[in-house]
C-alpha cells in the first residue's frame, strides 16, 4: 500500500534514501500545532421531533449543561435555532456549533417541513461558496459554518421509520453527513430494539437513503469503524442528572423498576455514539463535508448559473465571467448608492428650501399681522385723541362762554348777588 | 456629501442593494465549563493521521551565480542527492545563455512522513556579461505556479487534491566578499520577496573568519533594511507576540545564515561527521562554532516548513490571484483570462496584502 502511495505522490519521481535524520518528520506537528493555535470547529445538526431528547443529548455528550429553553409543540412551521459554545480541553480550542430543529413534526401538514433544514445547509454553504469566491478572501481566518454531521432523532416507536424521517433523510442524504439514531431508547426493550434497527436500515436502503458510514481505510481505525457501522442506528439515552451508583457518581436515568445508566454499552449505545462522533472520526466528518458535500453543492450551484469546465484546448472556462460579473456589480452597486445618495441629498435640499420658503412666509404674514394691527392700535389712538381733543376744545368753548357769562353777570347781577347776601345776613 | 447627518440616519435612507444570503447563525460564543472528559482533544492525533496519509509536498528554490555550492547545499540540507550538481555536467555542456528553470521532484521519507521535494535550479543566473533583468524568467516561473493553481482551483469539477507546484522557499546565495551586496543580489531580492518567501544564504562561508562574517551578516541586513528588501520570516506576517518574538531574533542576529555545504564524511573526535577539508583543519557543516548549517536547517525544516508553505499560500498566491482577477492580466474584456497564453507577468510589485 505504501508503494502505491508513493507512486501516486510521486507521478514519475524516483524515491531517494536518506543518509541521516533530516527533521521533516516533525511536519504533521508543525502542521497540527498551527491548528491548534487557531482552533478548530465542529457544526452539529439536530434533526427531530419536539420531546425526543434532543438538547439533552447535547448536554450529555459535551458533559456540560447548554443554555436553552425546552421548546413548545405549537411551532407554526419548523425553525432553526443555532447557539455557538467555545469549549476547551487541554491546549484544543473547540467552537462548538450546535443547531437544532424547533417545531419539526409538530405540524399537522408535514410536506414543508424538511424545506428549512435544507435552506439553512445550503445557506452555510453558499455563505463559504461567496467567500471563496471574494477578489480579496480570507479563508483560512474564516469561521466555517457548515454542518459537518446531522444528527437524525428517530422516535423509539419500535416499528419502522415515519414518512417524514425517510423524506427528510433522503433530501438531506447528499448534503450532510447522517448519523441516525434512535432517541429515549429506554422506551424499547432489548429483543424490540435488534428488530427495530434491522427494519430501520432495511428500510433506509430499500429508500436509497446514503447514511455516513464510518471510514474503513485507515487500517488504525478499520476494525472499530467497521464494527461500528454494523451497530447503526445508535440506540441513545441522554440525561443530565447523576445519581450514585454502586460508589460513583454516574449519569443515569431512575425508574421505579431500576437505573438506566446512560454510560453502560449493555444498556446504551451513548458510549459508541460518543466514540465514533467525537474521539475516532471528528477529522473524517470535517473533511468529509468539505471535499465531497460542500464540492458537490459548488458544482451544482456553479452549472446552475451557467458554467461550465471547457476542455483547454479551445476556449477557457468562463468562470471568470463571475468575476467579471461581480466586479461590475460592485461598482455598478457603488454607482447606484452613489446616484441615490445624491439624490437624497437634492431631495433634503429642495425639502429644506421649502420649509424655510414656509417659515418666511410664516414670519412674513406674521409680520403683516403685527403691522396691521399696530395701524390698528395707532388708529384707535388717533381716533381716541380725536374725540379727546374734541372734547378738550368743547370744555374750552364751554368754559369760555361761562366765563363770558359770568363777567356779564357779575356786572349786571353782582349787586343782586350782594343784597341777597345782605337780606341773608338780615 | 453632507456631514451632518449620522451613519444610521444614512442606511435608513439608502436601501439595501442586495438582500443578503440567509444566514441564520451568529457565532455568538458562550462558554462552557467542561465537567469531564469528552475527548475533543483527540482531534489532534485524528488530524495527524490523516496529514501523514495524504503526505506532503514541498517546492525550494536555489538562486545563485554558478559555483556558490548551491547543489551542495541543498544536498546537504536533505541529506541526499536531490539536486545534481554543476560539475557532474558534461564538460561539453557551457553555461545556458539564459537563465534556465530546471525543477526536479524525489520523493522522500522520514518516520512515517512521505514528502514530495522538488529543488527548482537557476543555472545560468547571474553569469552572463550582461546580467539586466537575469530574474524576469524566475519571476515568470513562480507566477506560472501560482497560474496553475489557481486555474485548478476555479475548475468547477475540482480536484481532491491540488497539486502544488508553487515554490514555497527560496534560497538567495549571496557571494562572500565581505564587502557588501552586490547590484544583482539587490535588484533580485526587491523584485523577488513581494512574491516568493525569500531565505538569504551566506555561501561558502569557510572562506571567512568570525569577525568578518558578523560584520559582513550586519552590512547585508543594513542593507536590505535600507532598501525595503522584506526576507523570511516578514515582519509583517508574524502573527502573535509569541512569533514576533522568535522571529525578531532571527530576523536580527541569526540570518541571513552563513553556511557551507559538504556530502563527504570525515573521521573526526571518533565519529563520522559531515565536512570539508582543508590542511588547516576539517570544517564540520553541523558544527556551530563553525557555520551557521545546522541553524538554517532547524529553521527551515524542522520549525517553519509549515509555515513557509501557509505564507506562500495565505499571502504569496492570494495577492497574485486577487490581483489576476482584479486586472483580468491586462487583457481585454471578453478574452479568457485564464487562457492558455500567459500575459505578461506585471513589472510592477504586487501589492501585499492587508
Amino acid at each position: 500500500r505504501s508503494f502505491t502511495m508513493l507512486a501516486r505522490m510521486g507521478e514519475g519521481c524516483r524515491t531517494v534514501p536518506l543518509a541521516g535524520h533530516v527533521g521533516f518528520d516533525s511536519l504533521p506537528d508543525q502542521l497540527v500545532n498551527k491548528s491548534v493555535s487557531q482552533g478548530f470547529c465542529f457544526n452539529i445538526l439536530c434533526v427531530g421531533e419536539t420531546g425526543l431528547g434532543k438538547s439533552t443529548l447535547m448536554d450529555t455528550l459535551f458533559n456540560t449543561k447548554f443554555e436553552g429553553e425546552p421548546a413548545t409543540h405549537t411551532q407554526p412551521g419548523v425553525q432553526l435555532q443555532s447557539n455557538t459554545y467555545d469549549l476547551q480541553e487541554s491546549n484544543v480550542r473547540l467552537k462548538l456549533t450546535i443547531v437544532s430543529t424547533v417545531g419539526f413534526g409538530d405540524q399537522i401538514n408535514k410536506e414543508d417541513s424538511y424545506k428549512p433544514i435544507v435552506e439553512f445547509i445550503d445557506a452555510q454553504f453558499e455563505a463559504y461558496l461567496q467567500e471563496e469566491l471574494k477578489i480579496r478572501r480570507v479563508l483560512h481566518t474564516y469561521h466555517d459554518s457548515r454542518i459537518h454531521v446531522c444528527l437524525y432523532f428517530i422516535a423509539p416507536t419500535g416499528h419502522s421509520l415515519k414518512s417524514l424521517d425517510l423524506v427528510t433523510m433522503k433530501k438531506l442524504d447528499s448534503k450532510v453527513n447522517i448519523i441516525p439514531i434512535i432517541a429515549k431508547a429506554d422506551a424499547i426493550s432489548k429483543s424490540e430494539l435488534t428488530k427495530f434497527k434491522i427494519k430501520i436500515t432495511s428500510e433506509l436502503v430499500s429508500n436509497g437513503v446514503q447514511i455516513y458510514q464510518f471510514p474503513t481505510d485507515d487500517e488504525s481505525v478499520a476494525e472499530i469503524n467497521g464494527t461500528m457501522n454494523a451497530h447503526l442506528p445508535f440506540a441513545v439515552i441522554g440525561s443530565t442528572e447523576e445519581l450514585k451508583i454502586g460508589n460513583k457518581m454516574m449519569r443515569a436515568r431512575q425508574y421505579p423498576w431500576g437505573t438506566v445508566q446512560v454510560e453502560n454499552e449493555a444498556h446504551c449505545d451513548f458510549v459508541k455514539l460518543r466514540e465514533m462522533l467525537i474521539r475516532v472520526n471528528m477529522e473524517d466528518l470535517r473533511e468529509q463535508t468539505h471535499t465531497r458535500h460542500y464540492e458537490l453543492y459548488r458544482r451544482c450551484k456553479l452549472e446552475e448559473m451557467g458554467f461550465k469546465d471547457t476542455d483547454p484546448d479551445s476556449k477557457p472556462f468562463s468562470l471568470q465571467e463571475t468575476y467579471e460579473a461581480k466586479r461590475n456589480e460592485f461598482l455598478g452597486e457603488l454607482q447606484k448608492k452613489e446616484e441615490e445618495m445624491r439624490q437624497m441629498f437634492v431631495q433634503r435640499v429642495k425639502e429644506k428650501e421649502a420649509e424655510l420658503k414656509e417659515a418666511e412666509k410664516e414670519l412674513h404674514e406674521k409680520f403683516d399681522r403685527l403691522k396691521k394691527l399696530h395701524q390698528d392700535e395707532k388708529k384707535k389712538l388717533e381716533d381716541k385723541k380725536k374725540s379727546l381733543d374734541d372734547e378738550v376744545n368743547a370744555f374750552k368753548q364751554r368754559k369760555t362762554a361761562a366765563e363770558l357769562l359770568q363777567s356779564q353777570g357779575s356786572q349786571a347781577g353782582g349787586s343782586q348777588t350782594l343784597k341777597r347776601d345782605k337780606e341773608k345776613k338780615k | 456629501l453632507p456631514e451632518t447627518r449620522t451613519d444610521a440616519a444614512m442606511s435608513e435612507l439608502v436601501p439595501e442593494p442586495r438582500p443578503k444570503p440567509a444566514v441564520p447563525m451568529k457565532p455568538v460564543s458562550i462558554n462552557s465549563n467542561l465537567l469531564g472528559y469528552i475527548g475533543i482533544d483527540t482531534i489532534i492525533e485524528q488530524m495527524r493521521k490523516k496529514t501523514m496519509k495524504t503526505g506532503f509536498d514541498f517546492n525550494i528554490m536555489v538562486v545563485g551565480q554558478s559555483g556558490l555550492g548551491k547543489s551542495t547545499l541543498v544536498n546537504t540540507l536533505f541529506k541526499s542527492q536531490v539536486s545534481r550538481k554543476a560539475s557532474s555536467w558534461n564538460r561539453e555542456e557551457k553555461i545556458p545563455k539564459t537563465v534556465e528553470i530546471k525543477a526536479i521532484g524525489h520523493v522522500i521519507e522520514e518516520g512515517g512522513v512521505k514528502m514530495k521535494l522538488t529543488v527548482i535550479d537557476t543555472p545560468g543566473f547571474g553569469d552572463q556579461i550582461n546580467n539586466e533583468n537575469c530574474w524576469e524568467p524566475i519571476e515568470k516561473y513562480i507566477n506560472e505556479q501560482y497560474e496553475k493553481f489557481l486555474k485548478e482551483e476555479v475548475n468547477i469539477a475540482r480536484k481532491k487534491r491540488i497539486p502544488d507546484t508553487r515554490v514555497h522557499c527560496c534560497l538567495y546565495f549571496i557571494s562572500p566578499t565581505g564587502h557588501s551586496l552586490r547590484p544583482l543580489d539587490l535588484e533580485f531580492m526587491k523584485h523577488l520577496s513581494k512574491v516568493v518567501n525569500i531565505i538569504p544564504v551566506i555561501a561558502k562561508a569557510d572562506t571567512m573568519t568570525l569577525e568578518e562574517k558578523s560584520e559582513f551578516k550586519q552590512r547585508v541586513r543594513k542593507e536590505l533594511e535600507v532598501n525595503g528588501i522584506e526576507f523570511y520570516p516578514q515582519k509583517e506576517f508574524d502573527e502573535d507576540l509569541e512569533d514576533k518574538t522568535e522571529n525578531d531574533k532571527i530576523r536580527q542576529e541569526s540570518m541571513p545564515f552563513a553556511v557551507v555545504g559538504s556530502d563527504k564524511e570525515y573521521q573526526v573526535n571518533g565519529k563520522r561527521v559531515l565536512g570539508r577539508k582543508t590542511p588547516w583543519g576539517i570544517i564540520e557543516v553541523e558544527n556551530l562554532n563553525h557555520c551557521e548549517f545546522a541553524l538554517l536547517r532547524d529553521f527551515v525544516i524542522r520549525t517553519h516548513l509549515q509555515d513557509l508553505k501557509e505564507v506562500t499560500h495565505n499571502i504569496h498566491y492570494e495577492t497574485y490571484r486577487a490581483k489576476r482577477l482584479n486586472d483580468n492580466g491586462g487583457l481585454p474584456p471578453g478574452e479568457g483570462l485564464l487562457g492558455t497564453v500567459l500575459p505578461p507577468v506585471p513589472a510592477t510589485p504586487c501589492p501585499t496584502a492587508e
